[in-house]
């Protein structure tokens, strides 16, 4: 059975009516459902049609102690709702005596009202013959674009709700469509080169599937005629995705729970403290309209919000849960993940663009910088608790404001260092799917290029 | 499960009047009946091939945070996926509905996927004959194995006895972590080759992550174990032992300098070290890099592509290895596949998808994260197999380079550029350690990597891992004995 059919109603009411079986006085609920279609083609025929419909729930218990166990559980269904209860208030007996989690003082507080776009979904043989017309687009672009390996087309509709037995109730829905198209060339006597780009919005008709398979195409062609770098310290142009990966990498310096966890780069008391160039502001804009996927509240209720993290380089706020705010003597903020032990996390990241153009930061005219488009290896190259990152990268070297694409490279520095080195924010900002970002100038980055 | 008896041949309208009354408890034999209609319904519509996956899972996770318990995370999931092969293609359904009517939702909407219409009521369905149930489940006692695991309080005493001894042996501590988790999980493969086979696994791990501060000087650690099979494992952790590596490898590296970059002879550590083949070498020999054009090797079995003194396996077979099961996610038994013999490359990593595709025979090798993913061709325990040398003939041959003691993670590119962080590494100076550097990555190309392995030490060691790739995350193991890289670019600052 899935939330679809269910229903958040029934859920609630079956939930009610087993907790006062066993004897369980407060609890809340978070779940979800995804129904799910995707594919993937090669050379033209389609290779793999993933369909999914799938649902689960994460139940909490407070015993009489106050303390809280948890459990999730894909089966929804009254039998599924009963053992993940049951489970949870065993497992209660373990939980936290101290800072214990509650429920969001603001589970029951209006949430934004966003105007939601839903799709209706595409057939399967529409998602693959646009599929199918991206990858030719791509492959034709140019002769040595020999295969698109890496591709697919989705689109997914989501269900979710939080309730709780003090009466809280949300739910909502969403879709969206994606399409993402990574080329990859193949010349007698030179390395293989690629690059992607990728698109995301509420439906399949409003996917800007010509800009993603043009974005690709002239990406992987702009990496055909590469060089090595020497190493050595360069002036570097962050693009918008690559500056908001290492924003996200490093989001321990404004996450509370990390704070508390001392595994943070900041502490409490790092609020109003310069950590970045006057330059920079950076916001959590879960609601920004430009965020497809956005949801009105966090998985303990409680409602997004457009939250200043950094404002012309002072840190103005930290991300909360309900428990790290009542610990901090601050607002939950609308970021919390609902767990046994409750984690916080960013949602999407906005940085302002900057005032006006300067005439010494045009990447067109620009001599000696390296321009980083993508970052790679976040996951193995970042080292977030010290600060560093040496990270692997797609990107050129920009001469002459000619662009000479970096044929092996990594880039290393200190994270805070980097912020205290912005030297320049571009006036226009490029909208991602992880958030929105102009491009980000620093002053000096290490850079070791392959011998 | 039960069902009505009908006269052969079944006609399709007769389907929806079938009973089964499914176990919920148990993957048994009462599923032969109601998956092998299913699969009949599958080939008499026309699909070529036609695999259900069945899956219950119980998971449960512990962490202890200096000395208090913040969380014990159950977590119960069961679903199923339908996969349909027509030609060349190939769709995956996935559902959280094990009844007769959820699977057979989830293959008809597979194979209305690949174009094929349900014909009329009338039509014959002929059942598929499936094996007798290859249960191994049945082995080694697994049907106990989950009542045999840890309770939720011995979890917990566990994990904050050994972070007290953390505690004690580590010097400017500003994080303690020691984290378990267990996960058993019983499969049920059935498919239209006649395929029926049950498996249960349990995999643990548990470990630590410690994180030291000195002023602006800081350091972390992690150190994990791994095991399949023994339910006592978390137990019969020496802890005491864990502790003290991890202690010792944060202090040297508090006030470690970072690397200066360059290219630099490498030795790297046995053990994780092991990465370096997984992410260099190991991805590029599954059969799914082939399909995607993706992997150098793809035209060279039979040809050199190593140093002379390389040879590697992946194998599910070592006992109680992170990447160790008795079948694969296709119902396969597990196989010890030689991929690389003196230098020479001998066989590739292959699923069913791969064999279909490449014509490189299954290896046992088709892995998934879960019911929620096809199975693909993945890496079990891949390791470099030892050589002559020890490792003191290894350090006396550098002059100056690196040693990387503990390696973290790392990937490899769709050009075959591969990267690794190194978490703890020292500088090597005439043959010796001589000081702990920070903040490398090893970075370069595959094919290339692989020939500068010039030398093999004779102490190989395994570590368990979590490899990400197209069938989700599953559990691995990779291992070498230390080895020496002629040279290789290290970033750094």
């Amino acid at each position: 059975m899935t939330i679809k059919t269910a229903k958040v109603q029934t859920i609630a009411q079956q939930a009610e009516a087993i907790a006062q079986k066993l004897n369980i006085t407060k609890y809340d609920i978070y779940g979800s459902s995804v129904d799910e279609t995707s594919a993937q083609v090669d050379k033209g025929e389609p290779k793999q049609v993933k369909a999914s419909n799938r649902s689960s729930v994460i139940v909490r218990v407070w015993n009489d102690q106050n303390q809280i166990g948890v459990t999730s559980t894909t089966n929804v269904d009254e039998t599924g709702l009963a053992l993940a209860l049951k489970t949870a208030y065993e497992a209660s007996a373990f939980g936290v005596k101290e800072n214990a989690p509650d429920f969001s003082p603001q589970a029951t507080a209006p949430a934004a009202e966003v105007k939601i776009e839903k799709a209706e979904p595409a057939s399967v043989p529409t998602l693959v013959e646009t599929l199918v017309k991206a990858e030719k687009g791509v492959l034709q672009a140019h002769e040595a674009i020999t295969s698109v390996p890496y591709n697919g087309i989705a689109q997914r509709e989501i269900e979710r709700f939080y309730l709780n037995s003090d009466g809280a109730q949300r739910s909502e829905e969403r879709t969206y469509a994606s399409i993402y198209l990574y080329g990859k060339t193949d010349q007698e006597g030179r390395k293989p080169r690629a690059a992607g780009a990728m698109r995301i919005k509420s439906g399949l008709s409003q996917l800007d599937v010509e800009g993603c398979t043009q974005e690709a195409a002239d990406k992987t062609i702009s990496h055909l005629d590469y060089e090595k770098i020497a190493s050595g310290k360069y002036p570097v142009v962050f693009s918008a995705e690559a500056f908001l990966s290492l924003l996200s990498a490093f989001s321990n310096m404004y996450n509370a729970q990390n704070i508390l966890d001392n595994r943070s780069l900041s502490t409490a008391d790092s609020l109003g403290t310069q950590v970045a160039s006057p330059l920079l502001s950076v916001y959590d804009d879960e609601l920004h309209p430009e965020n497809v996927a956005s949801e009105t509240f966090d998985g303990e209720g409680t409602p997004t919000r457009r939250l200043p993290l950094i404002e012309k380089g002072i840190l103005k706020n930290f991300l909360h849960s309900a428990g790290t705010a009542k610990r901090m003597n601050a607002e939950p903020t609308g970021h919390a993940s609902i767990g046994a032990k409750v984690s916080v996390g960013l949602n999407y990241l906005v940085v302002e663009a900057g005032d006006q153009a300067d005439e010494a930061y045009q990447i067109d005219s620009a001599d000696g910088v390296v321009l980083i488009d993508d970052l790679q290896a976040l996951h193995a190259g970042v080292n977030a608790l010290q600060g560093s990152f040496s990270l692997p990268f797609d990107g050129w070297l920009v001469k002459d404001g000619k662009r000479i694409s970096v044929e092996s490279a990594t880039v290393a520095g200190d994270f805070r260092e980097v912020l205290k080195g912005i030297q320049h924010i571009e006036p226009v900002a490029e909208v991602t799917a992880g958030g929105i970002c102009p491009r980000v100038w620093v002053s000096e980055l290490s850079i070791t290029g392959e011998a | 499960m039960t069902a009505a008896i009908f006269e052969q041949p079944l006609r399709l309208a007769q389907i929806p009047s079938l009973n089964y009354t499914a176990t919920t408890d148990k993957f048994d034999e009462t599923w032969q009946a109601p998956l092998a209609t299913l699969l009949g319904l599958g080939r008499a519509v026309g699909a070529d091939f036609v695999e259900f996956f069945l899956e219950r899972k119980n998971y449960i996770s512990c962490l202890a945070e200096d000395d208090a318990i913040t969380s014990i995370s159950p977590s119960l999931v069961s679903g199923a996926g339908v996969r349909v092969f027509k030609g060349g293609s190939d769709c995956y359904v996935s559902t959280n509905d094990l009844s007769f009517s959820g699977l057979k939702d989830a293959l008809e909407k597979g194979l209305a996927i690949m174009g094929l219409q349900i014909p009329g009521p009338q039509a014959s369905i002929s059942e598929i004959n499936l094996e007798p149930l290859r249960d191994y489940g049945t082995r080694r006692g697994k049907d106990n194995w989950l009542a045999s695991c840890p309770s939720m309080q011995t979890m917990g005493d566990v994990l904050l006895e050994a972070n007290g001894a953390l505690a004690k042996k580590a010097d400017h501590v500003q994080a303690r972590r020691a984290a378990y988790f267990r996960d058993w999980q019983e499969v049920l493969v059935a498919s239209s080759d006649g395929t029926f086979a049950r498996d249960v696994r349990l995999t643990q791990s548990v470990g630590f992550n410690l994180l030291c501060a000195d002023g602006e000087h800081r350091s972390s650690i992690g150190e994990r174990l791994g095991n399949t099979g023994d339910p006592s494992f978390l137990t019969a952790w020496d802890y005491t032992e864990t502790a003290e590596k991890v202690a010792e490898a944060a202090g040297k590296m508090l006030y470690a300098d970072y690397v200066e970059s360059g290219n630099y002879p490498v030795i790297m550590a046995n053990h994780f070290g092991g990465v370096i083949f997984h992410e260099a070498c190991g991805h590029l020999l599954e059969t799914t890099q082939i399909e995607k054009e993706t992997t150098p090797f793809m035209n060279k079995k039979g040809q050199k592509v190593a140093h002379e003194s390389l040879t590697a396996w992946d194998e599910g077979l070592s006992a109680e290895a992170f990447g160790t099961f008795d079948m694969d996610d296709e119902g396969m038994p597990v196989q010890r596949t030689l991929l690389i013999e003196n230098g020479i490359l001998k066989n590739f990593i292959s699923d069913r998808a791969g064999e279909m595709r490449t014509g490189h025979p299954r290896t046992g090798s088709g892995r998934r994260q879960g019911y929620t993913h096809a199975a693909a061709s993945r890496m079990r325990n891949t390791y470099i197999a030892p050589g002559e040398h020890t490792v003191e003939e290894l350090f006396a041959s550098v002059d100056k380079g690196i040693y990387c003691k503990k390696m973290g993670g790392g990937s490899v590119g769709p050009t075959g550029q591969f990267n690794f962080a190194v978490d703890e590494a020292y500088l090597i100076e005439n043959g010796k350690i001589t000081k702990p550097l920070k903040g490398a990555t090893l970075i370069g190309e595959a094919t290339e990597i692989m020939n500068k392995i010039s030398m093999c030490s004779d102490d190989i060691s395994l570590a368990p891992g979590f490899c990400g790739s197209v069938s989700g995350s599953v559990y691995v193991t990779v291992g070498q004995p230390h080895i020496k890289v002629d040279n290789i670019t290290v970033g750094g600052r």
